[in-house]
């Protein structure tokens, strides 16, 4: 699973009012490179929620997003895309788990796959 | 890439070995497929630089189309897990990136609803004979999720039936059939008393109402 992928999830228990974003619990993580492309990354930019992105990337161990959500003019700027770029679409959760902030219930993550569906008393 | 490539590539993807009748898997042919994703791409432009979902992807064939074809990312989910691995396996032989996701379609959501973040939804979903009105939960869904288009297959059987809810219920301002298909659905499941039956299906487009106001 991609940080792009996991902008997009939320935790949907039943009663789960803020199931966004969701922690990562990480036991391994993968690269793989894939091309640069600036104009899908500037598509995407602006339906980032950035500080879920941020904070997901340093559970995966990659710190050099600027914390604030960046100004648009960054997206002219070849470093910044190429930082973003890795972030969204190189670094993979291969194993481990997305967890609930607001339950902590636990969505594995095996072989690059999050298991999001629900318990019957979750729905 | 042409119809006639994208259909052999997809024609060498594994498909399911035990399939599961009560998920009526069922797999989406290369025939069936590359048209449902070349109509998408070539008639509408919904498909290459777009974020395209696959709704109950199997064994990955919809999703797999649309990544040759261009889209700039590929969501791809399923409740099964075993389908899941197939896809995986061959999204992995066709060094396509597609990121999966289990979940069970009805409960999905999240926050991708809210932001618009999914152009396209492309999907075979189940025809609802095992289990009543399935299709439509998936349809409606789609519906949710989808910025710009939905295309799917229902039986033709139901064609009246789909556009009545589609339009009434499911907040889509129009539903179109492109055209009728035959797919062939081969003797999988024991309760199949021919070797191989087609049935008439409709390959559908569906515009969800929001997109009104962005000029499309």
């Amino acid at each position: 699973m991609r940080l792009l992928t996991h902008n997009m999830l939320s935790s949907n228990i039943k009663g789960v009012a803020n199931g966004f974003p969701l922690l990562i619990e990480v036991e391994k993580v993968i690269e793989k490179q894939v091309d640069f492309n600036p104009d899908f990354l500037k598509n995407i930019f602006p339906k980032i929620e950035w500080q879920a992105l941020v904070q997901a990337s340093r559970s995966m161990g990659y710190s050099e997003l600027p914390e604030e959500s960046p100004e648009s003019s960054m997206l002219d700027s070849d470093d910044f895309l190429m930082k973003f770029h890795h972030v969204l679409l190189e670094l993979h959760l291969e194993e481990g788990a997305l967890v609930c902030p607001e339950t902590g219930r636990k969505f594995p993550v095996n072989k690059g796959i999050p298991n999001m569906l629900l318990h019957e008393d979750e729905v | 890439m042409k119809l006639k490539q994208l259909e052999s590539v997809l024609g060498d993807l594994e498909q399911f070995s035990n399939p599961k009748v009560e998920l009526e898997q069922y797999p989406t042919g290369p025939h069936i497929a590359s048209r449902m994703l070349y109509t998408a791409e070539n008639s509408f432009g919904d498909v290459s630089n777009k974020v395209v979902a696959d709704f109950g992807c199997g064994c990955g064939t919809l999703g797999a189309a649309a990544t040759l074809l261009g889209a700039d990312q590929v969501i791809a989910i399923d409740i099964d897990s075993d389908s899941l691995e197939l896809a995986s396996e061959n999204a992995a032989d066709l060094e396509l990136d597609i990121d999966f996701v289990q979940c069970d379609i009805r409960n999905l959501e999240w926050r991708v609803c809210s932001v618009g973040h999914v152009d396209t939804v492309v999907m075979n979903p189940p025809f609802g004979t095992r289990k009543k009105g399935v299709d439509m939960d998936f349809l409606s869904m789609a519906l949710k999720v989808a910025s710009q288009a939905v295309y799917s297959l229902h039986k033709t059987s139901t064609r009246e039936h789909v556009k009545k809810a589609a339009l009434r219920d499911f907040n889509a301002s129009s539903a179109e059939v492109l055209c009728e298909l035959r797919y062939d659905v081969p003797q999988l499941y024991k309760f199949h008393k021919k070797k191989e039956v087609d049935i008439a299906v409709d390959l559908w487009r569906f515009v969800p109402k929001r997109n009104l106001g962005r000029g499309i």
